[in-house]
């Protein structure tokens, strides 16, 4: 048994997703859970359907102003920073916790050996620091 | 054999950065989003299976065949589409408003998000990627027969092409016209061959070939 290089590790390899007869819906996993989010939060009334279309249809403009007009393949991409945008702005997710959760993602993706899955380490109660 | 870790040539840690970016970022907004109790996991898994799999184009192929085969339901679709669609009582209410669109023997209807891609997932499922597109979302309004002639359609210049510009609370479904040969047929047989693309507008519904007579 191997455990040490893999190193085509690469989190596009999961397993794929389930196609239609025009391709695969999600071409990634995670643009399958940004977009399940943004559904179950305009569910649970933290936004209103046409501020999620005017927060994605800004983020689409900038990046066609940037240079980067979508041609669908950066689609979820834009949908993901459209997204975080709006729920910074309705201070469900503030961006420096948004920042700071990546980091400690980051980080343990790093430290995860691969084929485990990669968790975070256990919460010391409510952030209290001795 | 022993652990000789530069057999590749790479003395580098090959576990480092196993998350690509936008990974990352879903999986701590998740994560956030699960412990403020405003998402869980199983209800996510559900919403990406009931869009990849149950909803697709199905639902709007049956409220076309119905509308095809029984005069007053299409009446009722013209005239107030989100009543009409809502009788079909396992098709979910979302947010916007619809509007059912009637193609003739001399007008075709086509549908757009010309600012992102709001589309009527409840009766068509997830958009193709074509319709999220720059090209399409530009092309659409300002050459729409030729975005259709890319879509395998020739539309002759006596018919008139109208472009329905979709917002987050409105929705058009495209009414297709019922093709020739299909004469006592079904609700559910018409069902079956009602594309997604007739429905956004950019095709027509033909037989498929072991079926025509």
């Amino acid at each position: 048994m191997t455990t040490s290089k893999r190193a085509d590790a690469d989190w596009s390899r999961l397993p794929a997703l389930p196609r239609d007869e025009s391709g695969p819906v999600f071409k990634a996993p995670w643009e399958a859970q940004a977009f399940a989010m943004t559904l179950e939060l305009h569910r649970k009334g933290v936004f209103t359907w046409r501020e999620w279309a005017d927060t994605l249809a800004h983020e689409l403009a900038d990046a066609s102003e940037r240079g980067h007009p979508d041609d669908s393949t950066h689609y979820y991409e834009h949908w993901l920073a459209a997204l975080e945008k709006l729920v910074a702005a309705k201070k469900v997710v503030p961006l420096a916790e948004m920042a700071c959760r990546i980091g400690e993602w980051d980080n343990a993706a790093r430290m995860t050996p691969h084929g485990k899955p990669i968790e975070l380490p256990p919460r010391q109660g409510k952030s209290s620091p001795v | 054999m022993s652990d000789h870790h530069g057999e590749d040539g790479l003395a580098h840690d090959p576990h480092n950065a196993p998350l690509s970016g936008p990974a990352l970022r879903v999986k701590a907004l998740e994560s956030l989003l699960l412990e403020k109790g405003l998402v869980d996991a199983r209800t996510l898994d559900e919403i990406v299976d009931t869009y990849e799999h149950k909803v697709g184009p199905r639902n709007g192929a049956r409220v076309v065949a119905r509308a095809w085969t029984d005069a007053e339901y299409k009446k009722r679709l013209l005239a107030d589409a989100t009543a009409a669609i809502a009788e079909f009582g396992y098709i979910e209410r979302w947010a916007e408003d619809m509007v059912a669109v009637e193609n003739s023997p001399t007008v075709r209807n086509m549908v757009v998000c010309t600012l992102c891609s709001c589309y009527p997932w409840p009766v068509l499922g997830l958009p193709p990627s074509w319709y999220k597109s720059d090209a399409y979302r530009a092309r659409a309004v300002l050459d729409p027969r030729g975005v259709l002639k890319e879509f395998g359609e020739t539309v002759p210049d006596d018919v008139e092409v109208r472009v329905w510009d979709s917002t987050a609370e409105l929705r058009y479904l495209v009414l297709p016209e019922r093709p020739a040969g299909t004469e006592g047929w079904s609700e559910e047989q018409l069902a079956a061959i009602v594309t997604r693309d007739s429905m956004v507008g950019v095709s027509r519904v033909n037989l498929p070939a072991g079926m025509r007579p």
